[in-house]
């Protein structure tokens, strides 16, 4: 396996985006983008210069145009995007929507979209959840008819993160014999865009598909074989997500400490108090964990190592037990001001629930856990 | 790596030719433990042989240096060679608190001439040790000990109480905590010494356990000279080495967290509960508990391992001790736990008929399990130690 400890060059990854992220205003960055409505819901300077420095390419080989990482760097970008609760659609459009690409396009479908895409000029958002399919990858009800050697699709999809102001959707169609993935140009005729506003304010969109007519070559992969790399890239997704979630908790985490060494009551600092201190400590030892797990899940994708899968469940339900636990600690141990809109706890807290429900939450990658163990 | 392969082949060879038939698949059975001393007595003969064998290619201790009677292996060495005697679950050739407790001690806090005289003595399991800490008053609050030495000449003569002590009755030699100023700050009048057991004025008197095997002691001590070359570092310094003990300590009991060769969890609930059509284990709630169990083993050995990689890559060891013991020792006893719902009523035996051996073994290690969150520093003083030393929290 894998040496647990980072790089000097990944280390030096990790405080230059750390430093970006806290240069464009930290956390004040998603509640003024939230407060303005923004549309976007996040910054288009702060996605150009995360182009600029390339990372954009990070997770994509370099003879698709990327700088040949893997996902040992991918989850160092996330975490520190996670740390500032940065809206970017890095995730969503390029772990997973360049990831799929990467993975299944033709070699015309990568030229078309990959360089673009990691110029920053063009985005992508996977359309993969619908209303009533909570976790299962299959549970698809939008379908293709093919017809005339091309395809007509219909279907709503919901929560595409990242889906305003997209340029291009994949979407996960049910067509005879299985499952078919499809590039679609979101100004296909018969494709509506509708903002959707979550509970964490990001960009989150309903894609509605009205017979959208699609050709053959818009094809990804093979038709009826969209479940294998959909299955491969949404492990990646997943562990960039972990990533995120790594960042929100420790911030959140370091959030409170701080907030226990200066609140006094009773005449003492908070932080003298042992029932506080036990379960700070407990939370340390859970943020520890998953640190490991992040670590391991991302270097396992990257080997290609037989038990990739396993530890990818293992990270994503051991990060999301652990983060709701810190993020409601967090606001527990923070008393009243923790239940204001003006104090930052809170938004920690509702971007946690989005993360814990982004692939898959704790209950279903346990179950996943045992099934790949066959027990 | 290829040096990796290469050391795998050699260790796997030697461990095929050298690992007697009977204790293959015996990892977790305690009878084939052995501690070594003067008094040893191995439940199983080729507990013994065992032992000698892995001590002459030095993999009693492999991490020590070879004139302490070590293989010098690399951290990365010994877990290879570890990962090839669970795959053959056999018992770790050698126990005890000598090797790995007062050894590893030693290596860091030893005078030539200390190490010399006890480390290859450890190595061939001619010596056993026991551990002098804990006092009637004095658990929890270590650095409140009374047990006094006062110095005569070449010696110091020692008297006192000490209790808990493991093994004290089996135990040759005793490192222990003395008080050696009392009129100073707690801390800073506590001396570390090494005695032997068969000093005159040393009486020893069992105390057994809830799980009415292995008893620790009662330890007395009475005008007990111990020659003053035996003090490890300098006299009232004995904090410094205690805890770095500490750290050895919570390090190997929280070892246990890993699950490593013993019984397979899973396989024991399909055993005792059955599956369902799909091959599951047929009992939801149950097949939920195994499945966090084993992703909290598996979550916890990464852990261990990452701090291992970043000490190898030189980052400088922190109180990560106390998070091992803590989380080691939890999951350990809740996978104890976990055992005992899953073989049910079986898991009641005590001795005698109706119970198959390893049944009965359950009761016991399960019992002895309770133990884990007190010996060592409690949980809580786990917590504690967290806290304040990695969090920064005010007193
Ligand atoms: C099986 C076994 C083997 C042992 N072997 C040895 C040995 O070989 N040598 C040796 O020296 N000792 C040994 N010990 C002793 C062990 O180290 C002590 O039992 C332990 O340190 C706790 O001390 P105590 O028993 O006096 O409990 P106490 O200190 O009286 O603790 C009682 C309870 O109070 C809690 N508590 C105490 N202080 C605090 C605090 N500040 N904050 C919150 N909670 C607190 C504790 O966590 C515990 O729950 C052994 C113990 C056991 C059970």
């Amino acid at each position: 396996m894998a040496t647990l400890v980072l790089t000097a060059p990944q280390d030096m990854l990790a405080r230059t985006a750390a430093e970006l992220i806290s240069k464009h205003g930290g956390v004040d960055r998603q509640r003024k983008l939230r407060d303005d409505g923004d549309e976007l819901a996040y910054s288009p300077e702060v996605w150009a210069e995360m182009a600029d420095l390339g990372w954009l390419g990070i997770p994509f080989a370099e003879s698709h145009g990327g700088l040949g990482m893997g996902m040992a760097e991918t989850v160092l970008i996330t975490e520190a995007m996670g740390r500032g609760l940065a809206p970017e659609p890095f995730v969503s459009a390029v772990v997973f929507g360049g990831g799929l690409i990467a993975d299944a396009g033709t070699a015309e479908q990568r030229a078309a979209w990959l360089p673009q895409l990691i110029d920053g000029e063009k985005r992508l958002a996977p359309a993969l959840l619908e209303a009533g399919s909570r976790y299962g990858l299959d549970r698809v009800e939008t379908r293709a008819q093919s017809n005339g050697g091309g395809w007509s699709l219909s279907g709503e999809k919901v929560q595409v993160v990242g889906g305003v102001g997209a340029d291009g959707f994949l979407i996960a169609a049910r067509t005879e014999g299985g499952l078919t993935l499809f590039l679609v140009p979101a100004a296909a005729d018969g494709l509506e865009v509708v903002a959707q506003k979550r509970v964490d304010s990001r960009n989150s969109a309903i894609v509605r598909l009205n017979g959208v007519q699609v050709g053959a070559g818009d094809v990804l992969g093979d038709v009826g074989g969209g479940l294998e790399p959909l299955g491969r890239v949404v492990d990646r997704a997943t562990v960039a997500v972990c990533g995120e979630m790594l960042g929100v908790m420790t911030e959140a985490f370091e959030r409170t400490i701080d907030y226990l060494k200066s609140r006094s009551q009773f005449g003492v600092l908070i932080g003298t108090f042992q029932a506080l201190k036990h379960r700070a400590a407990k939370m340390f030892i859970e943020i520890e964990l998953c640190r490991s797990t992040v670590m391991a899940a991302a270097r396992a994708l990257d080997a290609g190592d037989s038990d990739a899968e396993l530890q990818v469940s293992n990270a994503k339900a051991r990060c999301s037990d652990a983060l709701i636990l810190v993020t409601n600690e967090a606001l527990q141990m923070h008393g009243g001001i923790g239940m204001t809109d003006e104090h930052d706890i809170g938004l920690f807290m509702k971007r946690a629930r989005a993360l814990e429900f982004a692939f898959g939450d704790a209950a279903f990658h346990r179950q996943r856990f045992a099934r790949l163990r066959g027990f | 790596m290829s040096d990796l392969t290469a050391f795998r082949e050699e260790a796997r060879a030697w461990v095929e030719g050298n690992a007697p038939e009977f204790l293959r698949g015996k990892a977790s059975d305690p009878n084939a433990w052995a501690a070594g001393g003067r008094k040893a007595s191995f439940i199983y003969p080729e507990s013994r042989d065992w032992l000698l064998a892995a001590a002459d290619r030095g993999f009693s201790v492999p991490t020590w240096p070879e004139q302490y009677g070590g293989a010098a292996l690399s951290r990365d060495e010994a877990l290879v060679l570890q990962e090839e005697f669970a795959r053959l679950a056999l018992p770790m050739p050698l126990t005890g608190f000598g090797y790995s407790m007062i050894g590893p001690t030693l290596l860091d806090h030893g005078t030539e001439a200390q190490k010399a005289e006890h480390l290859p003595k450890i190595a061939r399991g001619e010596i056993r040790w026991c551990q002098g800490y804990s006092e009637p008053n004095a658990g929890s609050d270590l650095a409140s000990l009374a047990t006094s030495a006062v110095r005569d000449g070449d010696f110091y003569v020692i008297n006192g109480q000490k209790i808990w002590t493991s093994g004290a009755d089996q135990a040759d030699w005793i490192f222990m905590l003395v008080r050696t100023n009392p009129d100073v700050k707690k801390q800073r009048g506590i001396t570390f010494i090494l005695v032997d057991m068969e000093s005159p004025g040393v009486e020893v008197r069992p105390i057994r356990l809830i799980s009415g095997a292995s008893p620790f002691c009662e330890t007395f001590f009475h005008n007990v000279r111990a020659p003053v070359h035996q003090v490890i570092s300098e006299v009232n310094s004995g904090w410094t080495v205690a805890k770095a003990l500490l750290g050895h300590e919570r390090t190997s009991i929280g070892g246990m967290g890993r699950g490593g060769a013993r019984t397979s969890l899973p396989d024991l609930a399909r055993d005792y509960v059955g599956v369902d059509d799909a091959g599951r284990i047929d009992d939801p709630a149950l097949r939920e508990r195994v499945t966090q169990c084993e992703m909290d083993a598996m979550s916890y050995g990464l852990t261990v391992k990452r701090h291992g990689d970043g000490l190898e890559a030189g980052h400088k060891p922190g109180p990560e001790s106390s998070m091992f013991k803590y989380y080691g020792t939890e999951l350990n006893m809740r996978r104890e736990e976990l055992m005992l719902s899953i073989r049910g009523p079986q898991a009641l035996g005590w001795e005698g008929e109706g119970f198959e051996p390893e049944e009965l073994n359950q009761t016991r290690t399960w019992l002895r399990s309770r133990a884990n969150s007190i010996e060592g520093g409690t949980s809580e003083i786990q917590l504690n130690i967290i806290a304040k030393r990695v969090l920064g929290l005010p007193d």
